[in-house]
């Protein structure tokens, strides 16, 4: 695996990139029309499922015949039981992984960048789990956190710990999801911490360790700022896949038990399952407008710092 | 309003679309069976739990040794919520295999038939239905589908070994089965046994609680349909008053939320628990993985307040239909397969395959002597005239949500009466999405 990323302009921001000259708009030397096939594949497979869906989520639909009711939809889904329990538990899920894998994550890249024995080999142990499915992983990890039976409880039984009811816990079942999302996603940031350490010119370790800096120094004052780019992906990465997180706790508890570890993508998808097309449509309507409205502001405020620093 | 006009996608989006189903339909679970040349292909899609499967695969091979021209293959698709939207979609995209096993009753409903099945009212098998099945399977006058599979009983299975060495008898009022759950537990046994790891299953308490409601209120069903009583009333809320007073009182198993039924039949089988809350089909896994313990088990109505109205639920059984989408020669064969299946020669083919849960639909059929004891309980009520249908078959009016809502109740997350006033609004996207009146 090719962590051994040397671009540093890769991460970092292209503020010493040559400054082009104003020049004259050359005309492309293609024609126009080569833009057609991705054009037409953007817009049949992007541009108008997208705006179809915004008129779906106005009808009661029921993929054969629809009828237009307003604003019903919206309402509807806003009244929804669930969705309080779901949204929070999104901001929830979403706060707990993107903190834990931007934390170990990073905490695993100094140690996998650090001189250790079989780097090369722990490098790729900790990416493996990004490659499974996630199915494949919620399943396997449902049948570890078996309350009696599952290695887990067997293991802590062993030591004398009586372990929690992991997934059929409504108190713990959240958390369960988010811890295996963690063990399962931290690899790939893991990845892009490594790309931005390795990047840091070797100057700045050689002249503070000439100036005596302690191992924690050279951390706080060379690694941190200067792996400011990989960290802001890390996050935004995160944060949206823990915002839009869906697979791994429909495979573990299908939003159970009962409404508790409910997220917004599974209240959806419930309304799609029932047959309440319109319905669900309107709901990932919310889930785009939500999901825009956290990332972006939080994108433009990661990408500004990048730029002042 | 409601505009009746379809919605015609442009031409091209509407091939592509096509083509991603088509390839993804290929990909669909098909069990092998491939063409020989020659004769007629019929493709058959059913759910993949073991009943479903073992006698959809018993009828085919049967009626392929009547009709050697003629093949049957036999496809599987997911059950629950998930099995309804790719019914869904499948029938509207023009996809669907060319016979298919679906529930009768309020499902049925949702599949919009008039538009997406072909009306069966015609063919000579249908005057030997069971006149209580005919209206779950019928829009206005026509009819649509076939009985496949048994009726079934919803209600409390219960271990006989553990009612002789107790000395209980069979409880007819729901304060008699709490006063045996109070004798059950003082002797170390679990009295009622949930798996709330297969969701469905902890509906029972308040789906199985319907012959009850039905009794105190016999026009229920008409009136739910209509708008006009709610769950959160009496006197549908006992049914989850009643799933809250087992939990309240310890009554469940203590693995309840984390087993699923097959662990939770065993149990009852190997007397760890005395009662089951449960649809009897799942008695036909019993007989197949512990034969020794079957006939350990027994039946009953699920008690309500009143000895004298007392009674189970019974669920009809799937009906077997053929989507609009199946024409000419497929036709043919589809209506030969479809009468085949509603004959008492079929449901003979279907007893060998898998035990009958039930009574079957068809006039003039009759169940094996050797059917599990419980089965004959079950069959005991449908003589007396003791059963009532579940309300999915007489309102098309079902919440999706139901059974969540119940984990919660059975859990002690929820009150009933708030579980209850919950399942109502549920419902009311459901009335909605079909377009009943009185639910604005």
């Amino acid at each position: 695996m090719s962590t051994e990323v040397k671009a540093p302009e890769a991460v970092r921001p292209a503020v010493s990139a040559p400054v082009q000259p104003a020049q004259k708009k050359k005309k492309s030397p293609y024609p126009y029309w080569f833009y057609l096939p991705a054009a037409v594949i953007f817009g049949v497979f992007f541009v108008v499922p997208t705006f179809s869906s915004f008129f779906f989520s106005l009808t009661r639909w029921d993929l054969s015949t629809w009828e237009f009711i307003g604003l019903d939809n919206f309402i509807q889904f806003f009244q929804e039981p669930a969705l309080i329990t779901g949204l929070r538990n999104t901001l929830i899920y979403a706060v707990i992984t993107c903190t834990l894998k931007v934390v170990l994550g990073m905490l695993l890249a100094l140690l996998l960048t650090s001189q250790i024995l079989a780097r090369g080999f722990l490098r790729s142990v900790v990416f493996f789990p990004v490659l499974v499915s996630t199915i494949g992983v919620g399943l396997t990890f449902q049948v570890l956190m078996d309350p009696p039976n599952g290695l887990i409880n067997q293991a802590l039984g062993v030591i004398g710990i009586e372990g929690p009811a992991w997934l059929v816990d409504p108190k713990t079942a959240l958390l369960s999801v988010a811890l295996t999302d963690v063990w399962q996603g931290v690899g790939l940031a893991t990845v892009i911490f490594i790309a931005g350490i390795v990047s840091i010119p070797r100057e700045y370790f050689e002249a503070a360790a000439s100036d005596g800096a302690s191992a924690f120094q050279r951390f706080w004052r060379i690694v941190l700022p200067l792996s400011r780019p990989a960290i802001s992906t890390v996050i935004i990465l995160a944060l949206i896949g823990g915002l839009r997180s869906f697979d791994l706790i429909w495979a573990m508890t299908r939003g159970g038990p009962g409404f508790t570890s409910d997220v917004i993508a599974s209240v959806i998808y419930k309304q799609y399952q029932a047959g309440f097309y319109g319905l669900s449509t309107a709901g990932n309507v919310v889930l785009f407008l939500l999901v825009t409205a956290i990332v972006f502001p939080l994108f433009r405020f990661l990408t500004r710092r990048e730029v002042n620093l | 309003m409601r505009f009746a006009n379809r919605w015609r996608p442009v031409p091209l989006l509407a091939a592509m679309v096509a083509c991603i189903l088509a390839l993804s339909a290929c990909s669909a679970g098909s069990l092998g069976s491939s063409d020989e040349g020659g004769g007629t292909t019929l493709s058959f899609l059913v759910d993949n739990d073991q009943s479903s499967l073992k006698i959809a695969e018993g009828l085919g091979a049967a009626f392929e040794a009547k009709n050697p021209d003629i093949n049957v293959e036999v496809q599987t698709r997911p059950g629950g919520s998930e099995g309804d939207n790719i019914v869904k979609t499948r029938l509207s995209t023009g996809e669907m295999t060319d016979v298919f096993l679906y529930n009768s009753g309020s499902l049925f409903q949702a599949i919009n038939p008039q538009q997406n099945l072909v009306p069966l009212t015609s063919e000579a098998w249908a005057n030997q239905l069971e006149e209580v099945f005919k209206p779950t399977v019928s829009v206005g006058n026509e009819l649509y589908g076939a009985p496949i599979q048994s009726a079934m009983g919803g209600g409390i299975l219960y271990n006989k070994k553990v009612y002789e060495r107790l000395g209980l008898q069979v409880p007819k009022t729901w304060a008699e089965f709490m006063a045996n759950n109070a004798k059950v537990k003082a002797a170390g046994i679990d009295p009622v046994i949930q798996s709330y790891q297969d969701t469905w299953t902890s509906q029972l308490f308040v789906l199985a609680d319907y012959h009850n409601v039905a009794a105190a209120d016999p026009q229920w069903a008409e009136k739910y349909t209509a708008g006009q009583v709610k769950y959160a009333q009496e006197p549908a809320v006992k049914g989850f008053q009643r799933l809250e007073e087992v939990n309240k009182a310890g009554y469940s198993n203590k693995d309840y939320r984390s087993i699923k039924f097959e662990a939770g039949i065993k149990d009852l089988a190997a007397g760890k628990g005395a009662h089951f809350n449960i649809l009897s089909i799942v008695l036909g896994d019993l007989a197949a993985a512990d034969p020794e313990h079957i006939n350990d088990i027994g039946f009953f109505g699920q008690p309500g307040d009143d000895a004298a109205k007392h009674g189970a639920t019974i669920w009809m059984p799937p009906g077997l239909y053929i989507p609009k989408s199946t024409e000419g020669a497929q036709l043919e064969a589809a209506k030969k397969f479809v009468a085949f299946v509603a004959s008492v020669e079929g449901t003979e083919t279907q007893a060998k395959a898998f035990p009958p849960a039930g009574p079957y639909m068809i006039k003039g059929s009759k169940l094996p002597d050797d059917v599990p004891a419980a089965v004959k309980d079950l069959v005991a009520y449908v003589e007396q005239g003791n059963v009532t249908n579940a309300l999915e078959f007489s309102s098309p009016v079902k919440g999706p949500a139901l059974e969540q809502i119940t984990v919660e109740v059975g859990s002690g997350l929820r009150s009933a009466e708030d579980g209850a006033a919950l399942y109502d609004q549920d419902v009311k996207k459901q009335a909605q999405q079909l377009g009943l009146k009185g639910w604005e």
